[in-house]
């Protein structure tokens, strides 16, 4: 095992794994040619929009579209009786409608649909439409969802899931108790490219779908069950992906503009504004957090308790599994003796809540990384200490039971990241170091500085049993006197790099400098979902069987046509070489007029559903660690927060990009502080008060404060090149650290998160 | 309404245009250039930024009917006669790691381009305040403010 530090060299070398290699997109985005969804055009295209319910729950007594359907321009006007096939969509539960047919179960839940041929005509024309709704009591706090007499939001109940961890002695004793009730608010992905597609019409009752996604395949089997349709007639591609980080997993344009242009024969076009887009996808789910943590006089942990509900709200999206992690996950990277965790995911009448970044450990991080800094303050320790002496080390078991079969460097994270050097005190006389800046709120005298560490862990891939697999197809073959590779898979690039990766890793097998990733679609196998910090560890591995699978024939053909034996060859620089290194014969003449190409399905190592009385298993396939430092000066007058440094420490196994690797850190570290000071989906009485940018807020540049980036490498034995995920950590490990610098330097409990003026000034 | 105007220096007309339609608008959906981008459309975020008269706007706060007789030019503008090679600011954004999605790089190219046309060797503070108006979800900021400094140096020759 080695540690390394990555300076980030700036070469490109050979574009192999371990190397910078630049993305093979980046030109095109740099120019503005490259396409994403929202570019995308047609001959004759009409442009789609979607009427949405404005109440959080009511009955649908009747809709009218004669004055819509008038309107000079529309082509078409849909509602829920225009749905061919099942009117339900879900990406675990078939539970929530296309178009509402006699319930609305949130705001902003889709209705009915307008075609036309400019989008204010469309959106003119939605207006239009007369709905009767008869308005019905909503519930809208979810810590009453499981009350006898609350209001039902399915006919099953409120209760999506409920997650029972019980192990180790019940209630044992311990001589030091500490406890806290943490409430974490909604946040929102904010991806800058809104939700877009165009949806193409074949004349035969098929479509093509070009859309922004994470997941093909599980678009696909949706908006076939509600088309009525086989897949062979639904066949999608992925456009352009402006971000996506969890908001992208659900539908959102894709059946209603596949539905628009089946109806109307013509392509067209969906693209949401940034206000529909709050309304259009998922969010965080808020999160209601009761802790207690046992331990010995010297820090050492005895027992965890925690009681979690989390808001899903109107339909099931990917509650049950964000429940899973924020039970399984939900103690930290930690080691306890004895735990008794109870997680509700509920449903209420506020917006559904599914996936984001961090994905059920984010909201609990807060809490746990809160109580730990308590403990430490209740047993005389500092919070690097306290953390060092109960973090999770290789070959542990963690509270469901399961081995960490490999690296987990909890201890060696936070003391890295606490031997960084400090930033230097503000500069008083530039008013741009302060927080408040340039608005002329302060010469700094109620300006303090505070210091605050976390530390946190992260599963890899999809976990509780779950088929989680990759399929990869690669083709060798000569195109203008070179070998070229190419890369097929369904797998979703939505800016991380895998286009960059998996460009690597065929270079890396099969020696050829030339390679390229074929646009990702559904005529080859499922790639799994973008998400859980899983695709460079999936369909990575997926590819580079790909490539041995390609490279074993190609060495094959060598070996017969070379007559020597096929043991020992290997490919490198476009030519089959000798054990010894010496050059047998070109690649491309090996080839000759021949493709070589193979298809393969990859699978990681299999994880297993846990007990439900219980909850032990091993649920998880891999941990990915991270710990994070943060600087903060804030005015504990004003309730202004400056970051002055977000430094942080992360194992990745292997880093295959190291460039890339950094700059997922810096961008996932950005979204916790923006959680932890800023960012809130306010939701009063099942409505969005702050649907734009202009009122929910995001980190600016101003925002950010320089990070420093220590990349650990201790690869994992069980995973291709020993890679562990790395996407979701920082986002989990950033904004507590943040929270508890806050603490530090104005000295109050700060247990809402994100931390407003008001709760740093007491006012 | 029909609305000519001077798009990286080749004169365009729009026919049958809305009056509500923003700059934005016309530029994506009549004259074919999609580069500016629609993230917010509502001046937050900087995506659709572009220079009109030589000054840096967000093209979804002006109306397609303010640019008559005006001079625009976009992201797909700042590369070299006929497209051929890319400005510096744009190389630096490839090569410093400064795109993950994409979604914000025309506006930030744009937005850095003016930066670095008025202020040559920017200190951090200035490129800051200068791209403060620009959001970007993917990349923490960290390798932005690298390609801006990297592409002052290779400006100043260095």
């Amino acid at each position: 095992m080695t540690a390394t530090t990555t300076a980030a060299p700036a070469t490109t070398g050979t574009g192999r794994i371990g190397e910078n290699a630049v993305r093979p997109d980046g030109t095109l985005k740099v120019t503005g040619e490259f396409a994403y969804a929202s570019d995308l055009w047609h001959d004759d295209m009409v442009w789609g929009v979607t009427l949405r319910s404005p109440h959080p729950h009511a009955r649908i007594r009747g809709i009218d579209v004669a004055e819509a359907l008038a309107v000079p321009g529309v082509t078409a006007v849909l509602t829920a009786d225009d749905v061919p096939g099942e009117n339900a969509f879900g990406l675990e539960h078939a539970d929530q409608p296309v178009l509402a047919a006699d319930v609305v179960r949130y705001e902003g839940e889709p209705v009915a649909l307008v075609a036309a041929d400019h989008p204010e005509t469309a959106r003119r024309a939605a207006r239009r439409i007369r709905v009767d709704y008869e308005v019905l009591p909503a519930l809208t706090d979810p810590l009453r969802a499981l009350d006898g007499d609350a209001p039902q939001v399915h006919p099953g109940g409120n209760l999506v899931r409920h997650l029972r961890l019980r192990r180790g002695e019940p209630r044992p004793e311990a001589p030091v108790v500490v406890s806290l009730d943490v409430e974490v608010g909604m946040q929102d992905q904010a991806f800058l490219g809104p939700e877009s597609g165009l949806a193409v019409p074949d004349g035969e009752g098929g479509v093509d779908l070009y859309v922004a996604t994470q997941w093909l395949h599980v678009d696909q089997r949706q908006v076939c069950l509600a088309l009525g349709l086989p897949p062979e007639r639904v066949r999608l591609t992925l456009a352009g992906v402006g971000g996506a980080f969890g908001g992208r997993e659900d539908l959102s344009v894709h059946v209603h503009a596949c539905l628009l242009a089946l109806r109307t024969g013509r392509p067209v076009k969906m693209s949401y504004g940034r206000e529909e887009s709050f309304y259009g996808h998922v969010h965080r789910h808020p999160a209601w957090m009761t802790y207690e943590f046992g331990a010995e006089r010297d820090g050492t942990l005895v027992h965890g308790r925690a009681r979690t509900v989390l808001d899903g709200g109107a339909y099931a999206s990917s509650t049950a599994a964000v429940v899973g992690n924020a039970g399984t996950l939900g103690l930290g990277p930690y080691r306890f003796g004895s735990v008794e965790v109870d997680v509700y995911g509920v449903f209420t009448h506020n917006p559904p809540c599914g996936a984001m970044r961090g994905f059920g450990c984010v909201q609990t991080a807060f809490a746990v990384e809160a109580l730990m800094d308590r403990l430490a303050e209740a047993v005389g320790l500092d919070p690097v200490e306290i953390r060092r002496r109960n973090g999770l080390r290789e070959g542990d078991r963690n509270i469901t039971g399961q081995v960490v079969d490999s690296a987990a460097p909890v201890a060696e994270l936070v003391e890295r990241v606490a031997a960084m050097p400090l930033p230097p005190p503000a500069d008083p006389g530039d008013p741009r170091a302060r927080p408040g800046a340039v608005g002329n709120t302060t010469r700094g005298e109620g300006v303090r500085r505070g210091v605050g560490y976390a530390v946190t862990y992260k599963n890899v891939g999809f976990s509780e049993g779950f088929d989680d697999y990759s399929t990869a197809r690669v083709r060798l073959q000569v195109t203008a006197g070179e070998p070229v590779a190419a890369v097929h898979t369904a797998a979703a690039e939505v800016g991380q790099g895998l286009v960059t990766v998996q460009q690597q890793i065929a270079r890396t097998e099969l020696g050829v400098d030339r390679v390229v990733v074929v646009p990702a679609d559904t005529s080859v196998g499922s790639a799994g979902s973008t998400s859980a910090s899983r695709q460079t560890y999936v369909t990575g591995g997926a590819v580079r069987a790909a490539c041995e699978a390609v490279r074993a024939a190609v060495l094959r053909r060598a070996a017969v046509a070379l007559d020597v034996a096929v043991d020992g060859l290997r490919l490198d620089g476009g030519k089959v070489l000798a054990a010894d290194g010496a050059v047998l014969a070109a690649l491309a003449d090996v080839l000759g007029d021949d493709a070589v190409e193979e298809t393969v399905e990859w699978r990681h190592r299999p994880t297993h559903a846990i007990d439900p009385e219980t909850g032990q298993g091993d649920a998880h396939v891999q941990f990915a660690f991270s710990a994070h430092r943060a600087v903060v000066d804030v005015d504990v007058e004003l309730g202004l927060v400056k970051v002055v440094a977000l430094d942080t420490a992360q194992d990745v196994g292997r880093a295959l990009n190291p460039d890339a690797v950094v700059g997922q850190i810096h961008g996932g570290s950005a979204q916790g502080l923006g959680l932890a000071l800023m960012e809130e989906v306010v939701v009063t009485d099942g409505h969005v008060r702050n649907p734009s940018f202009t009122d929910y807020l995001l980190p600016t540049v101003l925002d950010m404060p320089p990070m420093r980036v220590e990349v650990l490498e201790y690869a994992d034995p069980h995973a291709p090149y020993g890679v562990r995920g790395v996407g979701e950590p920082p986002t989990i490990s950033s904004g507590p650290a943040v929270a508890a610098a806050v603490r530090a330097a104005c000295g109050r409990p700060l247990t809402r998160l994100p931390i407003r003026p008001e709760h740093i000034t007491g006012t | 309404m029909r609305v000519t105007v001077t798009v990286n220096g080749t004169e365009r007309t729009a026919d049958d245009v809305w009056p509500g339609e923003s700059l934005l608008y016309l530029l994506r959906e009549r004259l074919g250039l999609p580069g500016a981008k629609n993230a917010c459309e509502q001046g937050e975020c900087g995506s659709c930024t572009v220079y009109l008269d030589g000054e840096v706007v967000c093209s979804c706060l002006v109306a397609a009917g303010q640019v008559a007789g005006r001079e625009v030019t976009t992201v797909e503008g700042l590369t070299g006669a006929g497209g051929a090679g890319l400005h510096p600011v744009q190389q630096a954004f490839v090569d410093a790691g400064a795109v993950q999605c994409g979604f914000c790089t025309p506006g930030l190219v744009v937005a850095a381009h003016d930066l670095l046309a008025r202020v040559p060797e920017p200190a951090d503070p200035e490129i800051r305040e200068a791209l403060a108006g620009n959001l970007c979800r993917c990349t923490g900021y960290e390798k932005i403010l690298d390609a801006v400094r990297l592409a002052a140096r290779r400006q100043a020759g260095r």
